[in-house]
């Protein structure tokens, strides 16, 4: 311990603690709790159009949230992506890894490469998505080398049967993503003790084998944290749907994700802020619980 | 063996080149667009490079008097160093608060500061809206920057590094007479650099690269962010495409530089933020 500090009174520690701790604990308060309870309190008001509670109504602000179709729509696109994205996610990020960390020849550059993307915004991804690769038209990208096999130009963003529109919005956030989580998974990589890599090499055992029985036991601690850093980035998608499927005439009124239902009911013409703070406060709760399930099975994962 | 050896080797070399292109084809893209013309862009022919280039898109794209570009460049750029010396001064005296100083009641603290990590700070827009449009901050550079300087994750990893900063540098301090004020900004700072530039660099890519937050808050065109203001006109699909292209190079163009000097810091702020979290 600081022997000569702690010597001084209690009083003064307490002080400097809160002048250390205090300013960002303020803000926090305010930023975080207040907000969190002043919604909580609306949720059982009526609010339109003003954050200020016009009349008690009870739960039914809640009740409204639970049988409004739409709601329960926003659920299932987030299912229905995460089904998507997660699983691509982690294994192309898996994947990357293991290529760069088993190359001796510029590994540096690829690294870079895959992780460069980390460095754009959603929405310029969405732009290069929605106006070069995927535009509908035939100078679009990916209609250009369509055509080159003879394949008539597919309007990917303006049809729902097939809805090609997944195809753009997964790829895009798989683009952005890809390269953080490989960082994790390189980091994880190199954790893993050279000896092992040894014993392995004298038992005789050759590449997937090793991979199998050393490589991917070492790497579960990581895996765990990824998959579910992968599904609670998933509920918080917006920027790809916004950027992407908002146009000249506004959001289609499929492909709502949660926090894209939110914003449309609490922000958009509506102004509903009574429905979505009980919107939010229920879409915390499952976030809260899905957080909660991430430790207890990080916890039997192994890690500290 | 040694046959079969050799085949992986050259199945992993092309594959790593597969990716590597397929990954480079977007900042392709983005390039051609941003100095093609009009009319070759949309032509219905493909031009693997535009047939004329047009430099003369980068003046335009400042010269458009409907997407404030410069202004939002000064907004993004604002925020996000503000943000980011604001974290790194909070949340690292948090963290060393929490760390070192023995008070009664630091765990309740530290619990009610982690709990909030169990929050993603996305979900809570609609609460936080409607607390900064109370304060009446709305499309203020204030309503912008001011909530996102409180973040639990640096705070938590700060303390966590102090932790495992050597006493005895802080004793040998103490001894000399320094106060906790004096031995954390002359001693404990100045030692701390590559870890703050982790926190740092990580914290201004997500500032910069915010969405959802400032397009709640920048109601006006005067105080829209680099992102806001693409993606109104993305999505309005009024201005020239090229534009649009040339306008996206440009709010790139500050996060790649960063990429080439910084990478190492930002690598080990990703290391650090992904696990932990």
């Amino acid at each position: 311990m600081l022997t000569r500090l702690r010597g001084r009174t209690n009083r003064d520690a307490s002080l400097w603690f809160w002048v250390f701790v205090g300013p960002f604990f303020a803000g926090l308060v305010l930023f975080i709790y207040v907000p969190i309870g002043w919604s909580v309190y609306l949720s059982f008001f009526e609010a339109y159009n003003t954050v200020t509670p016009t009349e008690f109504v009870g739960l039914a602000n809640y009740r409204d949230m639970l049988t409004d179709q739409a709601f329960r729509d926003s659920l299932l696109t987030f299912v229905v992506f995460a089904a998507f994205i997660v699983p691509t996610t982690f294994a192309l990020s898996l994947l990357t890894a293991l290529l760069v960390a088993r190359t001796r020849v510029m590994q540096a550059f690829f690294r870079s490469v895959f992780f460069l993307p980390v460095a754009c915004s959603y929405v310029v991804a969405a732009l290069v998505w929605k106006m070069s690769i995927f535009s509908g038209m035939s100078s679009g990208a990916a209609n250009a080398l369509l055509g080159l096999a003879g394949v008539s130009p597919i309007p990917w963003l303006s049809i729902t049967d097939p809805p090609w529109y997944w195809l753009v919005i997964v790829s895009a956030r798989l683009w952005l993503q890809v390269g953080f989580y490989m960082i994790l998974f390189l980091a994880a990589l190199q954790r893993v003790p050279v000896t092992l890599y040894e014993a392995a090499a004298i038992d005789g055992a050759e590449g997937w084998q090793v991979f199998r029985h050393i490589t991917w036991p070492q790497l579960l601690p990581a895996s765990t944290a990824v998959l579910l850093l992968l599904l609670i980035n998933a509920f918080q998608a917006f920027d790809e749907f916004y950027n992407i499927l908002a146009g000249f005439s506004g959001y289609p009124p499929y492909a709502r994700p949660p926090l894209v239902y939110l914003y449309y009911t609490a922000l958009g013409s509506g102004q509903n802020f009574g429905d979505g703070s009980a919107g939010a406060v229920i879409l915390t709760v499952l976030i809260a619980v899905v957080a909660l399930a991430q430790t207890r099975l990080l916890r039997l994962g192994g890690r500290d | 063996m040694l046959h079969e050896r050799r085949r992986h080797a050259v199945l992993r070399r092309g594959l790593l080149l597969v990716g590597t292109l397929l990954f480079l084809v977007p900042f392709y893209l983005l390039l051609r667009g941003a100095f093609s013309s009009e009319a070759d862009l949309t032509s219905a022919t493909w031009h693997w490079l535009p047939p004329t280039w047009e430099w003369g898109n980068l003046a335009a794209v400042f010269d458009n008097r409907t997407v404030p570009l410069g202004r939002a460049l000064l907004n993004s750029t604002l925020i996000a160093v503000s943000q980011t010396v604001g974290v790194l001064v909070l949340s690292g005296m948090a963290g060393y608060g929490l760390a070192r100083i023995p008070y009664r009641w630091s765990n309740v603290v530290f619990w009610l500061i982690t709990v909030t990590l169990l929050i993603p700070a996305a979900v809570t827009f609609v609460p936080s809206f409607v607390l900064v449009s109370s304060l009446g901050w709305i499309s203020t550079l204030r309503g912008l920057i001011v909530p996102g300087l409180f973040q639990a994750l640096a705070t938590f990893l700060f303390r966590q590094f102090f932790l495992s900063f050597p006493r005895e540098i802080e004793e040998a301090a103490a001894l000399d007479g320094l106060s906790w004020w004096g031995i954390f900004w002359r001693v404990v700072v100045p030692n701390s650099g590559g870890f703050a530039a982790a926190i740092g660099t990580i914290t201004f890519i997500g500032s910069w690269n915010a969405f959802l937050w400032p397009l709640v808050i920048g109601r006006t065109p005067e105080s829209w962010t680099v992102q806001v203001a693409l993606s109104t006109y993305l999505t309005a699909q009024t201005s020239q495409v090229s534009l649009l292209f040339m306008a996206a190079l440009v709010a790139i163009l500050p996060l790649l530089l960063m990429f080439l000097l910084l990478q190492r810091w930002i690598v080990q702020g990703v290391e650090r933020t992904g696990i932990s979290d």
